[in-house]
């Protein structure tokens, strides 16, 4: 792409030299100048409804006049003039917010949004202070939106932020405006749960106080007091930045991050509200040990825990380790050291293991690049093969629905409208989309913004994904559907890919199936070697599954097989709870086969009350550690709470045991550092880990950087209860931050950004101080590595198409795994919140198979399947393909079941 | 010369003056209502606690001696879980007194806290929460602000309309 020409524009008398194609706002906010703005959001655009943006333009150098224009919807251009600080724009605006502010209640000190509004920052920017108008306020009810969101109607102040990211750009259909002039409503149709998995950014999209977060609520602590760390969310494998925050040694809320590559300024609903667990009752906080062969687990301290262990290793010989997909590279790295590679298990089937490798050396040796979500968002043709990304990666969601506009903003600019111009944008689109294919066995809420779906069984998508490589490239395994529509269906999708520009190709394994996968990389194949583009996105089952892959290790179902031939003295799991992922009697024979169980996990769970030793393991917010994301993007979170009784982190938990178990000083991984240092050693694929993150001994003007904000209250009283005498800052040898407000509050490097703060800005909003220009890079460059690199003319092959024809037998059904944002990741499901919105197990059947067996929605039925019986509550499904059926997979209740699989399915009335 | 004797007669007339030194503890000194001693905790006039645990104060006291958390009871009506000071720490500036929007803490002209214990100093919320409005007479912040927690309704406070009726077209 060529590089665009810089113009040149004058602001305040001075020079400066700006991209092309920007609004003036963003323009200024870029150049670091305080324009005071509501309802301009770089992600949603420009609609110029507030009119609190003014700045004065003038015709020419001569123009001593001007005229007031609102910034954010004036573009900018070769040799424009104009003044920020002029006199009569500074009154327009205070004039604005002197308006703004008639209706507005006398909240703040009881408002969750006081300290980081961006109202009180507007206000006190524009310098209104005093209440002229000595009318009455108008009122509104408010409204119970759900657990997640409270409302407080009162404090709106009209922008339309909320309804054009809930409606326009999440596609949410639940929240709209309601009456007229000065009475208009933002809210529901009537009291409910707000249905969108995105809706949680209402709270950060708002800039006052209408939508807050009401698990914050429970424990609430204004922004000044959260003592804060960089986070990477652990709920999903495309690894979104988030924001923890601390308070009194709980985890309070969660914010996002910005990263201009993967998630920009939002998250799902499932990051947001998940991080509840930390807090939860059913924390493992001491180390137990099993006393004999009793029921009972004790309290143990450290010395009796490290004696018991001292013990165990001395006495066994034969040590396996079972890792996990949702620890950190770190912890599985460590066990794997203490084990031996030869003894480390990854944790996951068999069947996933093979999935995940096959999707890594592809994207290793193929030379396709894999997107960032920012590319998906780009992107002007989308094919997604067999994965529900609104339930196993709601961001990419969320991206596919940015990517879906962008055929509208193609055919503004044609008409010389600029993408920023929000509303004239829309009204050129009406509802032309980019072509965007969704191949899936049901549907789910983003097939509004598909331009044609398919529905079948994994088999069928898999082969229309052969038959659009075959149909894009000759070199491709010549595959031909027999249905017509669905050939020439095929022909379609690869005519659309191949004329554009930026097309991309997205599946994934949580559907488990390899024929799939293979499907997709043959189409990425094609359309790369063939036309030079395209790019592969693949989405995996957790935060770390992609890390994992990089470790040597067998598989869970080696291990089980491998307890079936000899017996095991111990086994040490490390953040797994096997039950999620092999049958229970699998589970137990392993169990009964192995001496002696270690468990480090951080909640209590089946395991944990199986192992004879319990370790408690801390969580993401108390510990340091690296996860790759489903691109290959190596991020690093930090810990945001001083880890207090026994937690600790489990490669720190691990390195004690390989220094009880060797006995010898060779291994010393004191800090966080040494293991990074030897994890990067192991393995020439992490070399590039090693310039890129900060270790502990970096400093900014000599000092570490603050977790907590200039305004942190109660350092000499938060503690006193206990002790009158202050202990002074908690060390942290493993990162260069601090648990302190004294530092650098200078902008961090992007991957150690504790905080959003600038003087001015409290809110949410402060972040463009710390961005390249709005919606685009942080400063610095984005945070996180990508350990994967394209090769450059990588050699071509292609995967051999090898789909069986299904065939069911009466009364067999086809069972494919269904998962739900809520519910199917296993750590947000332990959050007390959260839990209120995971559905109880389903099963999805066509109405009329449900007829053929003459049952009704909601009925209980029997489900059996791999000698697995569930007694199971069916909802029909009209999208679902006839003898097939979907199973709510993952969720709290339910046992492992090995899908997809073949089952059958009877009507307990008829069987009773 | 002039100056020495009259310092000397100057002094000796103080003789005839009334002593400005008091007998403390047996007498107790005479201290205007704002000074600036010890740190109460009141409450309105309908005996609810003022405090709405705004963390204002906390964020003014240059020596961060004060801490709280809040917490809500069943109408929504927002109050703090504890409430504590450092006495030990405070230096009765009152700039927590300034902070504070619904006139809870306030200073008295009590200064008599002396203790053997630093501990001792340490203030929780049933030290300091008093029966009394204290300085500030018949303000209740929960009538003046537009949130509904048990006081008022919506629309019921001092300076608000009746809730909009969204269904309603008329203009």
């Amino acid at each position: 792409m060529p590089l665009e020409i810089m113009i040149k524009i004058q602001i305040d008398g001075k020079e400066y030299e700006v991209e092309p194609k920007k609004n003036l706002l963003e323009t200024c906010l870029a150049l670091g100048f305080d324009i005071p703005h509501f309802c301009f959001h770089a992600a949603l655009g420009s609609v110029g409804a507030c009119r609190l943006c003014a700045v004065k333009k003038f015709r020419n150098a001569e123009d001593t006049k001007g005229k007031i224009v609102m910034s954010c919807m004036e573009p900018v251009v070769e040799g424009l003039i104009i003044s920020t600080d002029d006199e009569e724009t500074k009154q327009f605006r205070a004039a604005v917010i002197e308006g703004l502010m008639t209706n507005h209640p006398h909240d703040c000190p009881i408002c969750d949004e006081g300290g980081e509004c961006h109202l009180q920052d507007m206000t006190v920017m524009t310098g209104h202070n005093y209440r002229r108008f000595d009318f009455k306020k108008r009122t509104f009810q408010n409204q119970n939106i759900g657990p997640f969101i409270h409302h407080e109607m009162n404090r709106c102040i009209e922008c339309y932020r909320c309804v054009r990211f809930y409606r326009d750009y999440a596609g949410g259909k639940d929240l709209n405006v309601f009456a007229s002039r000065n009475n208009v409503y933002f809210g529901r149709l009537e009291d409910g749960t707000l249905e969108n998995e995105f809706s949680g950014n209402l709270v950060e999209v708002c800039p006052t106080g209408v939508f807050t977060d009401k698990t914050l609520k429970n424990h609430y602590t204004r922004k000044w007091d959260l003592s804060n760390a960089p986070s990477v969310c652990t709920h999903c494998s495309l690894g979104c930045n988030i924001i923890a925050s601390e308070r009194y040694d709980s985890l309070r809320r969660i914010m996002s991050r910005y990263n201009g590559e993967v998630n920009g300024y939002f998250i799902c609903d499932r990051g947001r509200f998940g991080y509840e667990f930390v807090n939860d009752e059913k924390r493992i906080r001491k180390a137990e040990i099993r006393s004999g062969k009793t029921e009972i687990l004790t309290e143990v301290d450290d010395s009796t825990l490290f004696s018991t262990l001292k013990d165990t290793f001395t006495a066994n010989k034969k040590v396996i380790g079972i890792g996990s997909p949702r620890a950190s590279l770190e912890a599985n790295y460590a066990l794997s050291v203490l084990v031996g590679s030869y003894n480390f298990y990854h944790g996951i089937s068999t069947k996933e293991q093979d999935i995940t490798k096959t999707v890594l050396n592809f994207l290793q040796q193929s030379g396709i690049p894999t997107p960032s979500l920012k590319q998906i968002e780009k992107a002007d043709a989308v094919l997604i093969l067999g994965e529900d990304l609104v339930n196993t990666a709601p961001m990419m969601a969320l991206a596919v629905r940015e990517a879906s506009r962008n055929k509208g903003k193609e055919m503004a600019e044609k008409l010389g409208i600029p993408a920023w111009n929000a509303h004239p944008v829309m009204q050129v689109a009406q509802d032309a989309k980019s072509p965007i294919f969704i191949a899936t066995p049901f549907k789910d809420s983003l097939d509004e913004v598909a331009e044609t779906t398919f529905r079948g069984n994994l088999s069928d998508i898999a082969g229309l994904g052969f038959a659009v490589a075959s149909a894009l490239s000759a070199e491709a395994p010549t595959f031909k559907l027999t249905d017509k529509d669905q050939q020439s269906l095929a022909e379609k999708i690869a005519l659309k890919l191949k004329n554009a520009n930026n097309p991309v190709i997205i599946s994934g394994i949580n559907c488990g199936d390899e024929q799939l996968i293979r499907a997709a990389c043959n189409i990425a194949t094609a359309l790369y070697s063939a036309e030079k583009k395209g790019v592969l996105s693949m989405v995996l089952p957790e935060s770390n599954s992609m890390g994992l892959a990089y470790l040597e290790g067998k598989s869970l179902d080696d291990a089980i097989s491998l307890t079936e031939k000899e017996e095991i003295d111990t086994l040490i799991v490390l953040e797994n709870d096997l039950y999620r992922r092999a049958t229970s009697t699998s589970v137990e024979q392993l169990f009964d086969r192995c001496k002696q169980v270690i468990v480090l996990d951080q909640l209590t769970n089946k395991m944990t009350l199986k192992a004879d030793i319990v370790v408690p393991a801390a969580t993401f917010a108390e510990a340091e550690g690296t996860l790759v994301n489903n691109e290959g993007r190596a991020q690093r979170y930090y810990k945001t709470i001083v880890n207090k009784n026994q937690v600790k982190e489990s490669w720190r938990w691990l390195a004690e045991m390989i220094r009880i178990k060797t006995d010898s000083p060779s291994v010393q991984w004191k800090k966080f550092d040494d293991i990074t240092s030897a994890l990067i050693a192991s393995n020439a694929a992490f070399a590039a880990l090693k310039n890129y993150f900060s270790d502990a001994d970096f400093r900014m003007l000599n000092e570490k950087i603050p977790r907590q904000p200039l305004r942190y209250s109660g350092r000499t009283s938060m503690h006193a209860n206990v002790a009158v005498t202050e202990t002074g800052i908690q060390p942290d040898i493993d990162s260069p931050l601090a648990f302190t407000m004294e530092g650098s509050h200078a902008n961090p490097p992007s991957s150690l950004v504790p905080f959003y703060w600038s003087p001015g800005w409290n809110s949410v909003q402060a972040v463009n101080k710390y961005l390249d220009e709005p919606n685009g890079r942080m400063k610095g460059g984005d945070a996180g590595i990508k350990l994967i690199i394209s090769v450059e003319n990588a050699k071509t092959t292609y995967f051999k198409a090898n789909i069986q024809p299904v065939e069911l037998t009466k009364g067999e059904f086809l069972i494919v795994p269904v998962y739900q944002i809520f519910g199917s990741d296993e750590m947000s499901s332990a959050a007390s919140t959260l839990s209120q919105r995971i559905p109880e197990p389903f099963v999805y059947l066509n109405p009329k198979d449900a007829e053929a067996l003459k049952l009704e929605a909601d009925e209980l039925i029997q489900l059996e399947i791999d000698n697995t019986i569930l007694k199971i509550k069916i909802r029909t499904e009209a999208s679902i393909g006839l003898g097939m059926a979907g199973l709510s997979v993952n969720l709290p209740e339910m046992p492992f079941v090995d899908l997809p699989g073949r089952g059958k399915i009877y009507n307990m009335k008829v069987e009773s | 010369m002039f100056s020495i004797l009259r310092t000397i007669w100057l002094t000796f007339l103080h003789i005839f003056h009334k002593t400005e030194t008091i007998e403390y503890p047996e007498v107790k000194p005479y201290l205007p209502p704002r000074y600036r001693g010890r740190i109460v905790l009141t409450r309105d006039a309908d005996h609810n606690e003022r405090c709405v645990a705004c963390n204002l104060c906390a964020a003014a006291c240059p020596v961060d001696c004060i801490s709280l958390q809040a917490t809500e009871d069943e109408t929504g009506r927002r109050y703090p879980e504890f409430f504590r000071i450092n006495f030990s720490r405070c230096i009765f500036c009152g700039f927590c007194e300034e902070a504070c929007p619904t006139y809870a803490i306030q200073l008295i002209p009590d200064f008599e806290m002396a203790e053997y214990d630093r501990q001792n100093m340490v203030y929780e919320k049933e030290h300091l929460l008093i029966d009394g409005e204290g300085k500030y007479h018949g303000y209740n912040f929960h009538k003046e602000a537009g949130v509904d927690m048990g006081v008022k309704g919506k629309g019921e406070g001092k300076n608000e309309e009746t809730p909009v009726d969204v269904k309603d077209l008329m203009p």
